[in-house]
């Protein structure tokens, strides 16, 4: 039996055969053809093969990953289409006598380059389109008919080095187990996918998983970030009966989900929701959310080639509102820079994402980008329990002059006639070390804070959650961060504010007796991780958490911590 | 043959939805069009060409039409980009 360890990202166990997802060799031989029409002809049969697949897979994302991924099928296309392009293949098959291989790739490569020379974010982002574009054609001409996962014939584990959008849309979902990546990091598009559909996934668990044959019994254990490959027949039924416990704890879990969470000595604690958009906005509901603890906004700018406008904001936010009822829904404004891109903004080129002018910094620089959003939210709050919090804040003066800009925006909508929400809460997301550190002065300008432990936590070990290599210092059990979730806490709270945590942190069942301990008002998580959370908060009492609580804080590491809660509070072990 | 000299007051520039726009609406007529921009010429049907433009916003390009449709695809051009992209066809 070996052990490959990489980043869990999505948990959960999964037992089944190995199914290698491939990349299809496409060297092709360069030559001259003795009949350019024929060749041509070709060429055109392998287009318009590319065009129906790009039609297909456009309908297909369109039903099943959303609106952004079928635009995306569709530029393809558009690019297949493209005049100039054609012109200068055509003229190196009839002219040079190329064939049809050589005479596409060399005329795709000549755009892609072109278009990185152009250096900006979007350009780039384009080039790979055109590649993708051209590898397509190719796959046709070189007759790889066969679709990578056309063996997959059985519930398999997926591995490979990497997936892109355009790979995992090939691949029939009830087919899938679990994921296993060589590459990648938590936000990886694998790792995205994987925690959308509920999937045990594994990412960057480096080059050996490549190594691994089809067919090979494999166990993956998505919470521990773990692969075991060809376990012994007791390793497996031990993981076997661990799912069954899982799964039985999750079913009774679920059947009580719309219950309060309320400790056995009568405290309650909110659970709320971590969404993106309507479809999981349901979810949320049907898992037993009581609101909404982070509204992610980024839905409605990623992937598209242009900024929504305010009126597409106001009918989105809209359609999640109503969801609630009259139920809490905080909504995050745009947290974007770092990982995550706007290629049509053309944001500058920085050395550390990061550390550099996103979220809060990029909408208070460009108040174009930054109005429509505070405007919609403003006006799709008028009726509702909406509050608005802003991302990345690490001074007072940021909270100001945001303030100031919603302000602004409201007295503006009122002159206007419209409806706007009044009394709507303002919190800032504390998830930069110096707004922890600096809670008191901030909890004074706002009326909440929710603590974002992913990014508090790597920016307080200085340890990048992308990057592999330093997966084991992004914890949030690590007792630096805690410090400084208790210090927040305790911030706010003097000054009669409550306080929410939304990162990963939040769901996680090993967590909760801490934070329940350091007497968090509100715990927001995916939606899938509801039932379970409030089935322990139902089990635990506060004044033995707040003990607990006090002891982990004092300890050296975040496996320390790990283990003092499971040995302590068994109820939290969700193994 | 007519031309029309334009300025880009798009935020993103000629790229994205701009730029397809632009296409669109170029193929839409019966007549050879041509973008110029710093120096160099890209055919307006061509999303490939006017991407690698490269026409930020505030550029100003150079828009000329040749064939039987050219008065009217000029002017549904200049609609399009005085009307910062919002109006089409």
């Amino acid at each position: 039996m070996r052990t490959l360890r990489g980043i869990g990202a999505s948990r959960g166990v999964a037992i089944g055969p190995a199914f290698r997802f491939r990349e299809v060799d496409l060297n092709f031989d360069r030559r001259t053809v003795e009949n350019p029409e024929h060749e041509w002809e070709r060429l055109e049969d392998a287009l318009e093969e590319a065009r129906r697949q790009l039609i297909a897979l456009q309908g297909k994302a369109g039903r099943s990953a959303g609106d952004q991924e079928a635009a995306l099928f569709g530029a393809h296309a558009e690019m297949l289409e493209d005049p100039e392009l054609l012109n200068v293949v055509r003229e190196s098959v009839s002219e040079d006598r190329l064939n049809a291989e050589a005479a596409f790739s060399d005329a795709i490569e000549s755009y892609a380059r072109a278009l990185e020379s152009l250096e900006s974010e979007y350009m780039r982002a384009r080039a790979a389109d055109v590649r993708d574009v051209g590898q397509r054609v190719l796959r046709i001409l070189l007759d790889h008919r066969q679709s990578p996962t056309e063996d997959l014939k059985h519930p398999s584990i997926i591995l490979a080095r990497d997936l892109t959008p355009s790979d995992t849309m090939l691949l029939d979902r009830s087919l899938v187990l679990g994921f296993c990546t060589a590459e990648g990091g938590a936000t990886s598009h694998t790792a995205i996918l994987a925690r959308g559909l509920g999937l045990p996934a594994i990412v960057g668990a480096g080059r050996d998983v490549l190594t691994i044959s089809d067919g090979e019994t494999l166990v993956l254990d998505g919470t521990a970030g773990t692969v075991l490959v060809a376990p012994d027949d007791e390793t497996i039924a031990e993981y076997e009966q661990r799912r069954e416990r899982t799964a039985g704890a999750l079913k009774s879990a679920r059947e009580k989900a719309r219950e309060p969470a309320v400790t056995r000595d009568g405290r309650q604690v909110e659970v709320v929701a971590n969404i993106g958009n309507v479809k999981e906005a349901r979810d949320a509901i049907e898992a037993g959310a009581e609101g909404v603890g982070l509204l992610r906004t980024e839905f409605l700018y990623l992937e598209r080639d242009r900024l929504p406008s305010e009126e597409e904001q106001y009918e989105a936010y809209r359609a999640v509102t109503d969801v609630f009822g009259n139920l809490p829904v905080v909504l995050r404004t745009l947290d974007i820079g770092g990982d995550k891109q706007l290629p049509y903004l053309d944001l500058s080129h920085e050395m550390n994402p990061f550390l550099g002018v996103r979220a809060i910094r990029l909408c208070l620089a460009r108040p174009s980008l930054f109005r429509p959003q505070l405007r919609a939210a403003l006006r799709a709050g008028a009726g509702r329990n909406l509050k608005i919090m802003f991302p990345m804040v690490a001074e007072v003066s940021e909270i100001r002059e945001a303030r100031g800009m919603l302000e602004e925006c409201r007295a503006e909508l009122m002159e206007e006639g419209r409806t706007v929400a009044d009394g709507v809460q303002v919190g800032i997301m504390v998830e930069v070390p110096a707004a922890a550190l600096m809670a008191r002065h901030l909890a004074a300008e706002v009326d909440f804070f929710s603590i974002g432990t992913n990014d508090l936590t790597q920016y307080t070990m200085a340890a990048d959650r992308t990057n592999a290599g330093v997966a084991s210092l992004v914890s949030g059990f690590q007792p630096a961060v805690l410090r400084l979730v208790r210090d927040t806490i305790a911030a706010a709270h003097d000054q009669g504010k409550w306080v929410g945590l939304c990162g990963e942190l939040g769901g996680e069942p090993l967590a909760i007796p801490i934070l329940l301990g350091l007497d968090l008002d509100e715990f927001s998580m995916a939606p899938s991780a509801i039932p379970l959370a409030k089935q322990i908060i139902r089990q635990l009492s506060l004044d033995e958490t707040k003990r607990v609580a006090q002891e982990a804080l004092g300890l050296d590491s975040a496996q320390a911590v790990r283990e003092l809660i499971r040995d302590r509070v068994p109820a939290a072990d969700a193994r | 043959m007519p031309e029309t000299i334009l300025t880009v007051h798009h935020e993103v520039g000629l790229h994205a939805r701009p730029a397809s726009l632009l296409v669109q609406t170029a193929k839409k007529f019966d007549a050879d069009i041509q973008v110029c921009y710093g120096g160099r010429r890209a055919n307006a049907k061509s999303i490939l060409n006017v991407l690698s433009l490269g026409a930020e916003q505030g550029a100003e390009i150079a828009i000329c039409a040749n064939g039987v449709q050219a008065d009217e695809a000029l002017e549904a051009l200049k609609r399009l980009v005085e009307s910062n992209f919002e109006v089409q066809e």
